[in-house]
């Protein structure tokens, strides 16, 4: 197969970015899309050009490290899969790709499509936990039998991978299903009850400030998540915030 | 005035007598019985009271579920903890991507388990070659795992009466895996992760992440602290601290295709090494046998389909060579062959465990199966992992539970895959995804590949590597495997460490560190080994020759996989450290790296990481050579039954094998570790 490639380079945050064009050619269908993008660099680094920066690690579609704009769609077409598990076979030969960075305020560009996503960090920091030491001197495992229906709700919600790509591809950079993803997993449980009020308080503070815009329920990050965590979870936490703010 | 005592390694334990001094390291495990020494020990560690505890600084490298456990149980104790992560978030170290569970004692399920079995089954899984005291208290804490993660939130899997489920893994039989679908790493990682989160809220722990460790520095003997290096920037910088615990992980990178993720490496362990600490049983790594096998030269890693799937799926190819052509030559479906007309060779081999042999056993059944010729894939290198029976067992289940009145078949198979669904649906998306075929509807198609490294830096029974104030933990360490890792062991052994054991241990040292005052950085030392790291940046981009880094570890690769994979033999192993010498020298003269040194620069990030691996390739290999038996994960065909199975030389090597650096990559020095084995009878490996 063969490919047109539009991708954003930006030497750094400070500096200004533009799009710049790489033909490839005797791609593999089998190939992921970063491998593809592996190509492209061992192309560059022997022709002694600078490699396109990209953020990957686990290339399994767990970690959450990778993050391209393709085409226009955080992670790029197909849906439930991050750009690591996306594979050439689902494009067409010929095909032109767009790849950008995530775009938000909230993710300056660290390096071409190399994003800093610390305030992630600092949101779960502002209290995505339970508070409880790790001694081990906990009640036993089953002391508390928790109903299958919660447990599943929780380990949905808690599947979110943190990769951004709700933001990315929400028009008001939200990070609404993020927060609302460990809002609702420690809300659903009974050993994340007793904070509950304060978590959600705290965390949509610290979301605030990090400067992520508001939800008008697009439902656009549902529809690109990789994990389908599911917009009841934006509802869930509002409904814990308005809870909070009267309690 | 500073007190401490350099402990001597070399003094054998009391049990040791009658044998060589020399040679003989001391693991420092407490006397008395088995089931006490832990209890025992903890009641006579050094305390460092709670004022104290702010006057010291510690350093945590690595984030994973090592890492991250740590360092949150070392800040809520009081100390002044950073933790370094060369990934942007410490949420995305791969412990992230284990998949199937984690074991633990509890007997929930009433099926005869207990800390006992659970630690029979782990010395024997490994072969007798780890440490029995290790294992008993890995054992022994494994319990408390699951009642902390529960109490973080952990959304582990539930019946329906809300009460925790459990599941099978290989090389056991009893349920005793806690599992959260196919993403238990995560969840469990996540709950470290939100537990560190709260110390770095609390001001306890200092987050510096794309930093990544490039030596640890040491002071008159003592670990002191570390060169680290700001990956966004290049900057070097210096940390000083009371000790410094090592959470890398492992290093199955070295193979450059493995189930760990891109960013793995050695390079911690390996820059701690050459500064004094030993290096266990580098040669025990583990091959899984369950990963979706190579698609093409462009693969950049390999993808583990979790063993659980082994609970369930059997495993096959065709009895006939002709079919296996024809299935090949994709002129033949496996739904086409009919019972008669498979091998499902695991259960003919094995019939006591079947599909759920340990390991080690599982991926070399299949590798002779395909050099046999009974390859299933273009490559002739994958077998078959089928779910059909499953899925007619569990329809029949289900078709009865709901009172369905004489089923059709395909009614059966309806519900079937919708059970399957429900316990594997992630794996088996996750395998279509990859590989465009639909597991439900044809059988997936497996092939082994590396994935976990049983051997690691020496540690005591502290977790403390034989540079005092240095530690181990986690995967990076090797104690407690031996040569093979039972499956769902890992996550426990990562969380055990930290939660568990080091938060204890780490006392014994630190109580005599009280008096010392801040690690100052401005000395000579830390001079010495900025001013190493800085050259050898340097002479890593202004080697300037033509070939891209990734070329040479994919080379570096191949070595490893032809001659010190699945199989081995003492010439190959030879000839492979005659490659891996030349292909260094290549790497030095030919590499070329882009960019600056003072700027984010992912390439260069990699060549100081497969600098690394070519020297590390190497003492695998003369570990591999020294070591003649074959036990677990090492096979050495010199030494193998009538049946070909592994044959350990207990006489000989029942001992750890522990290299010393002396300067030469080539020529280190072994030092052993005899294990002894007390509480278990030591006996050749059976699971027919």
């Amino acid at each position: 197969m063969q490919f047109t490639l539009k991708v954003w380079r930006q030497k750094s945050q400070s500096s200004k970015g533009a799009i710049e064009t790489y033909h490839l050619s005797d791609i593999s269908e089998d190939m992921s899309f970063l491998e593809m993008f592996d190509v492209l660099n061992d192309k560059l680094i022997r022709d002694k050009k600078d490699p396109i920066a990209f953020d990957h690690d686990c290339r399994e579609g767990i970690c959450g490290m990778c993050s391209m704009f393709i085409n226009g769609e955080a992670h790029g077409p197909g849906r439930n899969v991050t750009t690591c598990q996306l594979h050439m076979r689902s494009f067409k030969d010929g095909d032109t790709i767009y790849v950008e960075p995530w775009r938000s305020s909230a993710f300056p560009i660290v390096k071409d499509l190399t994003v800093d996503r610390s305030a992630f960090d600092r949101i779960i920091q502002s209290g995505g936990y339970v508070s409880v030491n790790t001694s081990g001197a906990t009640q036993d495992a089953n002391a508390i039998p928790i109903p299958k229906e919660d447990a599943d709700s929780a380990f949905d919600a808690a599947t979110c991978i943190g990769c951004g790509a709700c933001v990315a591809t929400c028009k008001n950079s939200s990070a609404m299903l993020f927060v609302s993803a460990k809002v609702s997993q420690l809300s659903l449980l009974p050993q994340g009850q007793t904070e509950a009020n304060n978590r959600v308080q705290r965390m949509v503070n610290q979301m605030d400030a990090e400067g992520f815009g508001n939800c008008t329920n697009t439902g656009a990050c549902e529809v690109e998540c990789p994990k389908g965590i599911s917009l009841t979870n934006i509802a869930r936490m509002n409904r814990e915030f308005m809870k909070s703010s009267v309690g | 005035m500073n007190t401490f005592k350099q402990p001597n390694w070399l003094d054998p334990a009391p049990f040791l007598e009658g044998v060589e001094r020399i040679n003989t390291l001391n693991s420092r495990i407490p006397t008395g019985p088995l089931e006490q020494k832990w209890e025992k020990h903890k009641g006579e560690i050094k305390l460092v009271n709670p004022a104290n505890k702010r006057l010291i600084d510690i350093i945590i490298v690595g984030s994973g579920l090592a890492g991250s456990s740590a360092a949150a149980s070392l800040a809520e104790m009081g100390y002044n903890v950073k933790v370094f992560c060369f990934q942007d978030s410490p949420r995305r170290a791969h412990s992230i991507a284990a998949q199937g569970g984690i074991n633990a004692a509890k007997n929930y399920q009433n099926d005869g388990d207990s800390t006992y079995r659970l630690f029979y089954d782990t010395v024997k899984g490994g072969d007798y070659r780890s440490r029995e005291a290790n294992v008993y208290r890995l054992a022994e804490v494994s319990g408390s795992i699951i009642d902390q993660c529960v109490a973080q939130g952990v959304p582990f899997a539930r019946e329906y009466g809300g009460l925790l489920d459990n599941r099978s893994f290989g090389g056991v039989q009893v349920s005793r895996t806690f599992y959260a679908k196919g993403q238990t790493g995560q969840q469990l990682l996540l709950g470290a992760y939100s537990a560190l989160s709260r110390q770095i809220s609390k001001g306890k722990i200092e987050l510096l992440n794309r930093h990544e460790m490039m030596d640890v520095v040491v002071i008159d003997g003592k670990a002191r602290g570390i060169i680290a290096r700001n990956l966004v920037t290049g900057e070097i910088q210096r940390h000083g601290a009371h000790a410094v615990v090592l959470c890398t992980g492992g290093y199955g990178n070295v193979f450059y295709l493995s189930t760990n993720a891109m960013g793995s490496n050695s390079s911690a362990a390996w820059k701690a090494h050459k500064r004094g600490a030993y290096f266990g049983n580098p040669n025990f790594v583990q091959i899984h046998p369950t990963c979706i096998p190579v698609s093409g030269h462009y693969q950049s890693k390999l993808t583990l389909m979790s063993e659980s799937l082994r609970n369930d799926g059997r495993i096959w190819v065709p009895k006939n060579l002709d079919d296996a052509q024809a299935i090949r030559n994709g002129e033949l479906s496996p739904n086409d062959l009919e019972e008669n007309q498979r091998d499902y060779y695991l259960e003919r081999r094995y019939p006591a465990f079947g599909n759920l042999v340990p390991r080690d056993v599982a991926s070399r059944a299949a590798k002779e199966r395909c050099d046999e010729g009974y390859g299933v894939n273009k490559t002739g290198q994958a077998v078959f992992l089928d779910f059909a029976s499953a899925i007619e067992r569990y329809g029949k289940t289900e078709a009865s539970t709901r009172n369905l009145k004489s089923p059709t078949k395909s009614q059966i198979i309806e519900l079937g895959k919708a059970v399957v669904k429900s316990k594997y649906g992630n794996l088996f998306d996750m395998y279509q995804q990859i590989t465009a075929d639909n597991p439900y509807e044809t059988p997936m198609k497996i092939y082994p590949a590396i994935h976990y490294s049983m051997g690691g830096i020496w540690v005591d029974y502290n977790l403390m590597t034989t540079i005092p104030g240095l530690y181990a933990a986690g995967e990076a360490n090797f104690s407690d495997h031996g040569a093979n890792r039972l499956g769902a062991s890992a996550l426990m052994q990562g969380l055990a460490d930290g939660y568990f054991v080091l938060p204890y241990t780490i006392g014994d040292y630190l109580a005599d560190e009280i008096r010392t005052g801040q690690i100052s950085t401005d000395t000579i030392e830390f001079e010495q080994a900025e001013n190493q790291v800085k050259a050898t940046l340097d002479k890593l981009i202004n080697t300037n020759g033509d070939i891209p880094v990734d070329d040479f570890h994919r080379r570096l690769g191949l070595i490893m996989w032809e001659y010190c994979g699945m199989s081995r033999n003492e010439k190959g192993l030879k000839k492979a450290i005659i490659l891996i010498k030349k292909l260094r020298d290549e790497f030095y003269s030919n590499l070329y790296v882009p960019g600056d040194v003072n700027d984010f620069n992912p390439e260069l990030e990699k060549a100081y990481r497969v600098a690394d691996f070519l020297e590390l390739g190497e003492l695998m290999c003369i570990d591999a050579l020294n070591r003649k038996e074959s036990c677990g994960g090492h096979f050495r065909e010199e030494s193998q039954t009538d049946e070909g199975e592994a044959l350990r030389d207990d006489d000989n090597y029942t001992y750890v094998s522990a290299w010393e650096y002396r300067g030469d990559p080539s020529d280190p020095k072994l030092h052993k570790e005899l294990l002894k084995y007390d509480n278990i009878e030591v006996k050749q490996r059976s699971y027919k």
